[in-house]
């Protein structure tokens, strides 16, 4: 267990451990959604909520269920940890869409019609299973989720401009589309690799 | 012992989950009863609050059409909303056009009623109703193309326009979808819908309809479609068709010569080879009762030299160009694959034919 405090864990989980860039996860979706800035925008603003809520919850019920000696369930359940994830995950992206669509509509229609489409996003799951392989305390845990979420939004925020940008430059022919995508990812995640120095967490 | 442990708590969660979806959905996706106004009074109806237009238009018997069922991917089922649809979503947007959206149209599967809602459809929807049918008869035209005749048993009567459609309901792994085809029989045939259907490899709706048995039941929505035949008895009717595009011009040429015996019409059909040919035979009888209906198929691979065809040879739209006088009035309907329809539309142009007076089908 490392000793990082919330903010260390947070700007790490920003720049140096980008979820996306340095990890790869969660892909789909900032493959799918990076046409514009708004819509990236979006989809961002939802995943940072959901990555930030769920890894909490996650925490809970790790620590209070599954793992070994834990108050509600002395047996060591960590095997399960994967399929409740998912579970509880998909469960509660359901509940915060149908809250959002009765008490903001607003807010429904800019962030709601994203959640479905996290529901399966792998960055948040994977940031679940981080915590447990990272053994973070709640307050890390916390700051792991939070920026995690802001990462992952900043990366699919930088590629929507430019793909914005890149719609007045010509592409060749065999790179069009998601092919020149993976490629801006990759010197995008490579940019990144710049902030190494300056934070680190395991 | 761990694993029935470990099966119990997962189990538990998951009710717990499933629990608090359930209660959340009863409490809130419930908009209680909202007010549905159709063309601004026409029509008031009474729908539950937290389902999809569409499905709410269904409820009530408004049918709307719809080939996909409700998920988004055909946008079929455009309805101009003008109060209480809240804004466009990215899930329409791909099926919409900008003029479209500042006049208010939305895609009714995606529009979720939450409040009393304002919308406009065209008159002619609200008398598409939805018929059940049996099959009376069934004939193969061609190796790939069939005629089918339904007899309507509930309501017993329709009343369409030719070259309207209907929507048959045929069954596919995720439910049922809906899938259009023009009517081929006449318009004074109330009780009677008649389809010609080419197989597609692979197609839910016509893999379907190749499969019924004389005596089969058949549900479908209709009619559906805007064209209006020209009534004026001097004005000539073309109709151009090619591959299997034949049955809305059917209906038109039977229709036609029921209530005007004197008008002069035009069928021009294209075909790939004599085995492609059909129906020629009943409209040379019908051209031999009335004369002014002229009746020119054409081949577009050149029959070998001991076929007996005595038809045109090469692509529709020259036979159109050689057989047309130009500067005629005329309204003209199409029907057959986009390159063909695009050709004939070119010609039309040529020989004066206004953009009004030219309807069509693309398929």
């Amino acid at each position: 267990m490392s000793e990082a405090s919330f903010f260390v864990i947070l700007l790490a989980a920003v720049f140096t451990n980008n979820i996306l860039l340095a990890n790869f996860l969660g892909m789909c979706s900032f493959l799918a959604c990076s046409r514009q800035i708004p819509t990236a925008l979006g989809l961002g603003a939802a995943v940072v909520f959901v990555m930030f809520t769920t890894t909490l919850i996650n925490y809970g019920i790790y620590h209070g269920i599954l793992v070994e000696g834990a108050p509600l369930c002395p047996a060591n359940l960590e095997f399960l940890s994967f399929i409740v994830f998912i579970a509880v995950i998909a469960g509660f992206v359901q509940f915060v869409e149908m809250f959002v669509e009765r008490f903001s509509p607003r807010l429904y229609y800019s962030l709601g019609i994203f959640l479905p489409l996290i529901t399966v996003n792998c960055a948040i799951l994977g940031v679940a299973l981080f915590m447990v392989i990272r053994q973070y305390s709640f307050m890390q845990s916390a700051g792991f989720g939070l920026g995690a979420g802001l990462g992952w939004a900043l990366a699919i925020l930088l590629i929507a401009g430019l793909r914005t940008r890149m719609g007045y430059s010509r592409v060749p022919a065999p790179f069009q589309g998601v092919a020149i995508i993976m490629i801006v990812t990759g010197v995008m995640a490579m940019a990144f690799m710049g902030f190494a120095g300056m934070v680190s967490i395991q | 012992m761990i694993y029935v442990v470990a099966i119990g708590v997962f189990m538990l969660l998951l009710v717990a989950l499933a629990g608090l979806l359930t209660v959340a959905e009863r409490v809130l996706v419930n908009y209680g009863v909202c007010k549905m106004d159709i063309n601004r009074g026409e029509k008031t109806l009474d729908v539950d609050g937290g389902q999809t237009l569409l499905s709410a238009l269904y409820g009530h018997k408004v049918f709307i059409p719809s080939a996909c069922g409700g998920k988004g991917s055909c946008g079929h089922c455009k309805v101009a909303v003008l109060e209480g649809g809240g804004p466009v979503l990215p899930t329409e947007t791909p099926y919409l056009t900008r003029t479209e959206v500042r006049s208010g149209l939305r895609l009714a599967c995606q529009v979720k009623i939450r409040q009393d809602i304002q919308i406009r459809i065209p008159d002619e929807l609200l008398s598409v109703k939805l018929f059940t049918a049996s099959v009376e008869s069934t004939r193969s035209l061609t190796h790939d193309i069939k005629e089918i005749r339904l007899t309507l048993i509930e309501p017993a009567e329709i009343s369409q326009r030719p070259g309207q459609y209907v929507q048959i309901q045929a069954p596919s792994p995720e439910g049922p979808v809906f899938r259009a085809y023009s009517i081929s029989s006449a318009s004074y045939e109330h009780n009677v819908v008649e389809l010609n259907v080419r197989l597609v490899p692979g197609g839910i709706g016509s893999t379907y309809l190749h499969s019924l048995q004389v005596g089969d039941e058949v549900t479908l929505t209709g009619p559906y479609g805007e064209f209006v035949l020209n009534e004026e008895p001097e004005t000539e009717i073309v109709c151009v068709g090619g591959g299997c595009g034949m049955a809305p011009m059917k209906n038109i040429i039977y229709s036609l010569y029921e209530r005007w015996p004197q008008r002069t019409c035009w069928l021009f059909f294209g075909c790939r080879t004599p085995n492609d040919v059909f129906y020629l035979e009943e409209f040379r009888a019908l051209a031999a009762q009335h004369p002014q209906l002229r009746v020119i198929y054409a081949l577009s691979d050149i029959p070998s030299a001991s076929s007996d065809w005595d038809g045109e040879t090469g692509f529709v739209h020259l036979a159109v160009n050689k057989h047309l006088e130009p500067d005629v009035k005329r309204q003209a309907f199409l029907c057959g694959p986009p390159p063909m329809i695009d050709a004939v539309t070119t010609v039309l142009h040529q020989k004066g034919l206004q953009p009004k007076d030219i309807f069509y089908d693309k398929f």
